[in-house]
């Protein structure tokens, strides 16, 4: 085993697995911390030798544009558990990037670090449905065994226990990732279990295989997800009655797109086929970070050849040579079946150059066409599922949402033509090549043809990914997954919209309830305000920073919900909570900021007893703590006496 | 207020393909200019902070948020369109930009009272135009530093409001890239190419566009502190509604006479 | 523009209105510009009469129709004052930036408390008898100063530093006759 060969993004090479990869870096790491007191210490920093041999190997694979920096460091931290203050240097003299702007990146990306994690760097996946299933508890087991505190990475090295956003294993938590692979159905006895790995510090190739056991549970395939022989037949649809063809039969299909915005697929494609430009660019866009929401990584782990088919249609279609996955950081342990996939299909021909380059084909007289596919990885930001904010990304920025216009379809990936899809998008176009826009529209509603593909976790019996046609109702899917005794449902995420019982009858749809496909599902024992709670302190955590009612607002919104919940709100600070939250809707920059606050709004106007319950007396209350602002001079002055607290009320 | 739109004339026809209107009044503008280019060019303040004539838009701040075709932009990166009817001066409109400057106010530290800028603050003036009398909101007093490591320069972060005309400034009129934000969310900082971190450590010289370019208080010139006194600075002389960046003779007076004294 | 426009009945038995004031953590700036009212002063006697306020030395706050706070809370006594004014006036109105944003003694905000004290009275200049003061009459200090707002309903909010007596006429002229303020921009000041 060559030591740091297997380092994050060695895509399209034989490494990069759950194996090989992380052992070498856990090994190496590992050998200089047994001795090292503290993680800052120099003795810790890796040589540059080994740094170059990380970035050496990062750069020959992905060259040394301005464009892969981020890509570079997510290559570092992987190896080293974070960026080294050396092959930062080294990297400003490699890419022509300033100092100024790596450290940026570094400090944007929730998974990259300026100083050292340690060995093995767990986080606990945060999300409601994580919580709902115990993980509060298992964090603190686990803290215990180890004696770290959350977010301090131990003295020795080790390990660094922390949070994270929701991972995408709602279906099968409560769910963590150990140095970026996911470790799903957590209980007590396996933390017992992975306190005793970290602390005889075995590598991570030698855990047990079933702590990292991903399901994809398909619990209901509909109509992409059914009968899916033969293969490529949407690609050979392409090839057969070419572009144009296969670009009228998408817009019969009235597809559109699966990320949530629900703009006509075809008009997208048309508009990037149609901007000037000749090197154009096909996105897929795998950056599932909506809370609640795992379809796409089953898409990516069962269907991942019906995927690709579909960006390699799309280029066809738009006259795109180069492609991007950006697979979510921590989607991670998909990375090396993805890479194969892409491996496999480059030696079918399926990607490259001169594809459909034969007798028959209708791009045959023109020799066919090249594309090619290349993972990016992301690095723990919600923010860049938003598109521009993931075409910075791709260029190696932080994720801040551009403006509109140019919209990406005209100046997109390094300002050229950009084609964004969400995966689900990408397989239904597929699909709907092979078959016809009349076979889609046979399902859904007038407004939103097809199918939709849902994640659906919480409190139901069989959670997992559903197809259902669009039009079904919200009380069919409960039936379908054993909801019963449902307090709400929270459709399409923690941007989405809250549902009280009496609104079930509604539609999935767009002209109803639009979705991305998060459906998380709470009964009657769960405490909403901490649904509420866990959702703001989400967005808070994911803002980009950019636009200020976002930034300042979204941790104002935090702030009064925690104020609320911990019982010391008035009524007055629910008046504030919504005129906050409207603020954000209004006059944010971006989606994320305009759809942060939805949760606060729909859960004030339907289920006010949640924060009702929770005031106290009075109307007005103090924004701090008043008595807790003077234990420090207490404590400085030996006060221990009851005149030196204030009484609550007054 | 009637302008050409109200008669359906060819006449009308014509003007609307080059207007607007921005609460009521008519508005040309040439292609390509947004709401905000042709608002201040036609000697018309829309409230901004982030925005600054000649620099790429930006659309950070929210304070030029307006409300057009039934929903809310920022008047700085909104393309303008014919026939558009633009409302900014509203009740409604006014109530959403007083609460993102109120938000401007209680992230940083801004204490008025001991700031050098005050009276030639962009942030202060722009309160002062919507009347903001209170940062409503609880202050976050967040601990930020203060890099006073230049010899020419104080970088007060107290007082940064992220609107990032530094960075721009910097990056694409002096070409050296200084400055950067870092982070995210609330932590959102701005920072400087050095490997110490400090702004004397960089290549930042008095003669560089982004030396002059700070709204607020937070990169401030030494040795300048009091040369104009307070009541005399560039806001207290007129409003910044005639003299922020609005095509009239008296802004180009006015900054003749600030640099002068 | 105010946010609300609290009015006070001008239905008094005597006809005048019962006003207080306090400074809290400020410099009593602001009541100097009250003062700078000049012979306005003896137009306000006219309508108000003034209960607990430097001048009158009266300790303890009766029932009132406005009360006028200087100042940030910054101790335990300050916070005292300042829910008692609460309790008791009808109208209460956070007068100049220290009260209205916590101003130049919340500049101590980022510092640790002991810090703060040590730099006064201990490594400060000029000190004779150095120490930090320790007696049980002291208020204690809250960790931070905040705005007023921040621990009271407040009706209505002057900036200022200190305002000007003209902003304090334009803002008593409206309470009193219960109109919202309408404060003339050059009235508007935050420093």
């Amino acid at each position: 085993m060559s030591s740091d060969s297997g380092l994050a993004v060695q895509h399209g090479t034989d490494q990069g697995g759950l194996g090989q990869g992380t052992e070498g870096a856990a090994a190496q790491v590992g050998d200089q911390v047994r001795n090292a007191p503290k993680p800052q210490d120099p003795a810790w920093a890796p040589g540059a030798v080994r740094i170059e041999r990380v970035l050496g190997a990062s750069l020959a694979v992905l060259g040394a544009g301005p464009e892969t920096v981020l890509q570079h460091l997510i290559a570092l931290q992987h190896a080293f558990s974070y960026v080294p203050e050396e092959a930062v240097a080294r990297l400003v003299a490699a890419l022509g990037v300033t100092r100024a702007q790596i450290l940026a990146a570094v400090d944007f990306y929730a998974f990259l670090h300026q100083t050292p994690r340690g060995r093995f760097d767990i986080r606990f996946s945060d999300n409601i449905t994580d919580r709902m299933l115990g993980s509060e508890a298992l964090l603190a087991q686990l803290c215990a065994a180890l004696g770290v505190r959350p977010g301090e990475p131990r003295e020795d090295g080790a390990v660094c226990v922390d949070c994270t956003s929701c991972t995408g294993m709602c279906d099968q938590g409560p769910a963590a990732l150990v140095n970026g692979y996911a470790l799903t159905r957590l209980d007590a006895e396996r933390i017992r279990r992975i306190a005793a790995l970290v602390e005889t510090g075995t590598p991570l190739a030698h855990w047990p295989r079933e702590l990292f056991v991903v399901s994809n549970n398909v619990e209901q395939p509909g109509l992409l997800l059914s009968d899916l022989e033969p293969r490529e037949a949407g690609l050979h649809a392409l090839l057969r009655r070419g572009a144009d063809a296969v670009l009228a039969t998408l817009a019969e299909s009235g597809l559109r797109g699966r990320g949530g915005a629900g703009f006509t697929t075809a008009d997208k494609w048309r508009f990037c086929r149609d901007a000037p430009g000749r090197e154009k660019v096909v996105v897929c866009n795998a950056d599932e970070g909506e809370p609640g929401t795992f379809k796409d990584r089953v898409l990516l782990a069962s269907y991942a050849d019906l995927v690709l088919e579909g960006m390699t249609i799309a280029a066809g279609v738009i006259g795109a040579s180069q492609g991007f996955l950006y697979l979510r950081g921590e989607y991670r342990h998909l990375l090396e079946h993805l890479d194969a996939v892409l491996t496999r299909r480059r030696a079918w021909g399926l990607l490259g150059g001169g594809i459909g380059a034969w007798p028959g084909s209708a791009l045959g007289a023109r020799g066919g066409f090249d594309f090619d596919i290349r993972i990016h990885l992301g690095a723990g930001a919600y923010i860049c599922g938003e598109e521009s904010a993931l075409i910075e990304s791709l260029e190696g920025k932080r994720g801040i949402p551009r403006k509109r216009p140019p919209f990406p379809v005209t100046a997109g990936y390094l300002d050229r033509p950009t084609l964004v899809n969400n995966v689900e998008t990408f397989v239904a176009a597929a699909r709907i090549a092979e078959h016809g826009g009349g076979w889609f529209r046979g399902q859904g509603t007038e407004r939103s043809p097809g199918s939709k593909i849902l994640s659906i976790s919480g409190d139901c019996t069989w959670p997992g990914v559903y197809e259902v046609p669009f039009g079904t109702s919200v009380a069919e899917v409960l039936e379908r997954c054993g909801g019963a005794d449902t307090q709400a449902v929270q459709v399409s995420g923690a941007a989405g919209v809250t549902l009280l019982p009496t609104e079930f009858e509604r539609k999935l749809a767009f002209e109803d309830l639009p979705t991305a496909g998060s459906f998380m599902v709470l009964d009657r024992r769960r405490d909403l305000l901490e649904m509420v709670r866990s959702f703001a302190a989400f967005f808070a955590h994911e803002s980009c920073g950019f636009c200020t009612p976002c930034r300042v607002g979204g941790r104002l919104v935090l702030d009064l919900v925690e104020k609320v919940a911990a019982g010391a709100g008035g009524t007055h600070d629910l008046d504030e909570l919504r005129d906050i939250a409207l603020v954000m809707r209004r006059a944010s920059h971006c989606g994320l900021g305009q759809t942060a606050a939805n949760h606060v709004l729909d859960t004030l106007d339907k289920f006010p007893r949640i924060y009702r319950e929770r005031l106290r007396g009075a109307d007005y209350a103090p924004s701090f703590d008043l008595d807790a602002a003077l234990a420090e001079a207490r404590a400085l002055r030996k006060r221990k006496d009851a005149a030196a607290h204030l009484a609550l009320e007054g | 207020m009637t302008d050409a739109h109200s008669t359906p004339s060819t006449d009308s026809a014509s003007a609307e393909r080059s207007a607007f209107t921005l609460d009521g009044r008519c508005i040309p503008f040439a292609p390509g200019e947004t709401i905000m280019d042709a608002a201040l060019a036609a000697g018309v303040y829309i409230p901004h902070l982030c925005h600054k004539p000649g620099y790429a838009p930006h659309g950070s701040c929210r304070v030029c948020v307006v409300r057009a075709d039934g929903r809310e932009l920022s008047a700085c990166t909104a393309p303008a369109l014919a026939g558009l009817k633009v409302e900014s001066e509203t009740e409604d409109i006014h109530a959403l930009r007083l609460a993102v400057l109120q938000m401007l106010f209680v992230e940083g530290n801004h204490v008025c009272p001991a700031c050098e800028a005050s009276g030639a603050c962009a942030l202060q003036a722009v309160a002062y135009h919507c009347g903001m009398l209170t940062p409503r909101f609880p202050q976050r007093f967040p601990q930020r530093a203060l890099d006073a490591s230049h010899p020419d320069f104080i970088l007060d972060h107290n007082r940064c409001i992220l609107c990032e005309l530094c960075v721009r400034a910097s990056r694409d009129h002096d070409r050296k890239r200084v400055f950067a934000v870092s982070g995210r969310g609330i932590a959102s900082r701005l920072i400087v190419d050095a490997p110490s971190g400090r702004l004397g450590d960089t290549s930042f010289s008095s003669e560089d566009e982004a030396a002059q370019v700070c709204p607020v208080g937070a990169i401030l010139l030494r040795r300048r502190a009091f040369r104009v006194p307070i009541g005399k600075r560039r806001y207290d002389l007129a409003p910044i509604s005639r003299t922020g960046d609005v095509a009239t003779q008296l802004q180009a007076e006015l900054e003749a006479e600030t640099l002068d004294t | 523009m105010i946010a609300s426009a609290k009015a006070i009945p001008a239905d008094r038995p005597n006809g005048k209105l019962i006003v207080a004031t306090a400074s809290l953590a400020g410099c009593f700036g602001c009541h100097m510009s009250l003062l700078d009212l000049d012979e306005r002063l003896v137009d306000l006697m006219e309508l108000v009469s003034f209960d607990r306020m430097p001048l009158t030395d009266i300790k303890h706050i009766g029932l009132c129709d406005l009360g006028l706070i200087e100042g940030g809370v910054a101790n335990a006594e300050n916070l005292a004052v300042l829910r008692d004014f609460r309790r008791h006036c009808r109208v209460l109105v956070a007068v100049g930036t220290c009260a209205v944003t916590g101003g130049v003694p919340a500049m101590r905000n980022n510092l640790p408390l002991e810090a703060c004290l040590k730099e006064a009275f201990v490594h400060g200049p000029g000190l004779v008898d150095r120490g930090i003061p320790d007696d049980p009459e002291l208020p204690l200090l809250l960790r931070q100063v905040h705005p007023i707002h921040e621990v009271v309903r407040v009706d209505y909010f002057l900036p200022g530093c200190p305002p000007s007596a003209d902003a304090i006429w334009s803002l008593l002229g409206a309470v009193l006759d219960g109109r919202p303020v309408a404060l003339p921009p050059e009235q508007l000041r935050y420093d």
